[in-house]
């Protein structure tokens, strides 16, 4: 192991690298196409999957880009900005999440209101579900 | 006179649902009840029926401000005058119910039941509580500039233009609700008035927070109230 150039990788890891990404992109494939994952996030985690398949297939490029910042070591590059990715990603799902949140609790609101509305309106049995008791 | 509107939150509080509503048929204004069910799993919803309230109905747990937001969504959309909120627990006496609506015929805009105001008998609450709602008191004093003696309570009573505010802003966030609303009517330019009540302890129910929970929540508290001042703050400079 000691002797292979800066930054290059076994041939095994190359292999593991590789396969793990393929996975990964048919993951993404399948759930877009059963309609499970909205398209905006589907083409995010695509850039996502085509660029790790890219850095996994050309590792070079990883040195080049740390060699011209000035970083000694590579794969510190790979992970600053994984980390920062993923922090961001964090924070946009935190994000949707209270905005979800939300609409769901007005929405809650809502049909409390509408089902009063109902009741008032003479219409009592047919929606209620735990039954009439009166 | 403008119609009133009590709204009783409710969740699992079907031991003392009913004697709350006993006692408010003795309010000797003329008003409509509504007890918003929270979620319960027992039969609230079933004794508010049977007393003859009106009740609404959430189909899960969205805790007592969201509970508080929806009734006063109903006073706002049926166009009552005026709403008084009321626990389902017992702890607020309904007797008390035309004093806050008599400091609003005296000019107030929200009308707050206080343990703590002058006049009334030492509440039992425990240390860590007591000591927490003076923080939260001090708090509020710095950030409104008026002193208030009980910015925890829940028993309250809002008139047409504090509905129609609340309607649309009341906070949902747990233990939230009675102090941001108290800072989001002030910053709104209404008068809030304190009134000296009584309170009981609780007929029945769960009291809503545990010790231990307590902290976590309090913490959760101060950040929301930052969150409210700090927008006020850009609403001022934008205008």
């Amino acid at each position: 192991m000691l002797d292979l150039p800066k930054g290059s990788l076994s041939g095994q890891a190359h292999v593991l690298i590789i396969i793990a990404t393929i996975a990964t992109a048919l993951i993404i494939f399948r759930l877009v196409r059963a309609r499970q994952l909205r398209s905006k996030y589907a083409l995010l985690w695509a850039v996502v999957g085509v660029t790790l398949l890219a850095l996994a297939a050309f590792p070079g490029v990883l040195n080049t880009v740390s060699d011209w910042l000035d970083v000694s070591y590579s794969p510190t590059i790979f992970l600053l900005l994984a980390v920062g990715f993923l922090f961001l990603i964090v924070i946009h799902f935190s994000w949707e999440l209270s905005r979800l949140e939300n609409r769901t609790r007005t929405l809650a609101e809502e049909i409390a209101l509408l089902k009063a509305q109902l009741e008032l309106d003479g219409h009592a049995g047919s929606t209620s579900m735990t039954g009439n008791i009166d | 006179m403008p119609r009133t509107l009590i709204i009783i939150p409710a969740l699992n509080e079907e031991a003392s649902l009913a004697a709350t509503l006993k006692e408010l048929r003795d309010v000797p204004i003329d008003h409509d009840v509504l007890v918003v069910d929270d979620g319960s799993t027992d039969g609230t919803a079933e004794v508010a029926r049977k007393a003859g309230a009106l009740s609404a109905e959430l189909p899960f747990t969205l805790g007592v401000g969201g509970a508080v937001r929806t009734g006063l969504n109903y006073a706002d959309r049926r166009g009552y005058g005026r709403a008084v909120v009321v626990d389902a627990d017992g702890q607020h006496d309904p007797a008390d119910t035309p004093a806050l609506l008599e400091a609003l015929d005296r000019g107030a805009d929200v009308a707050i039941g206080s343990r703590f105001a002058a006049g009334t008998d030492d509440y039992p609450v425990g240390r860590v509580r007591r000591q927490a709602m003076r923080f939260l008191a001090l708090i509020l004093r710095v950030l409104t500039g008026e002193r208030y003696s009980d910015v925890t309570s829940g028993f309250r009573a809002f008139d047409r233009p504090a509905i129609e505010l609340l309607a649309r802003q009341y906070p949902v966030e747990y233990l939230a609700d009675t102090v941001e609303a108290l800072l989001i009517v002030r910053y709104s330019g209404l008068r809030v008035d304190e009134i000296p009540v009584r309170m009981r302890p609780r007929a029945g129910g769960m009291a809503s927070a545990r010790r231990s929970k307590l902290i976590i929540n309090y913490i959760r508290l101060i950040i929301g109230i930052l969150g409210s001042a700090s927008r006020r703050a850009r609403l001022r400079k934008e205008k």
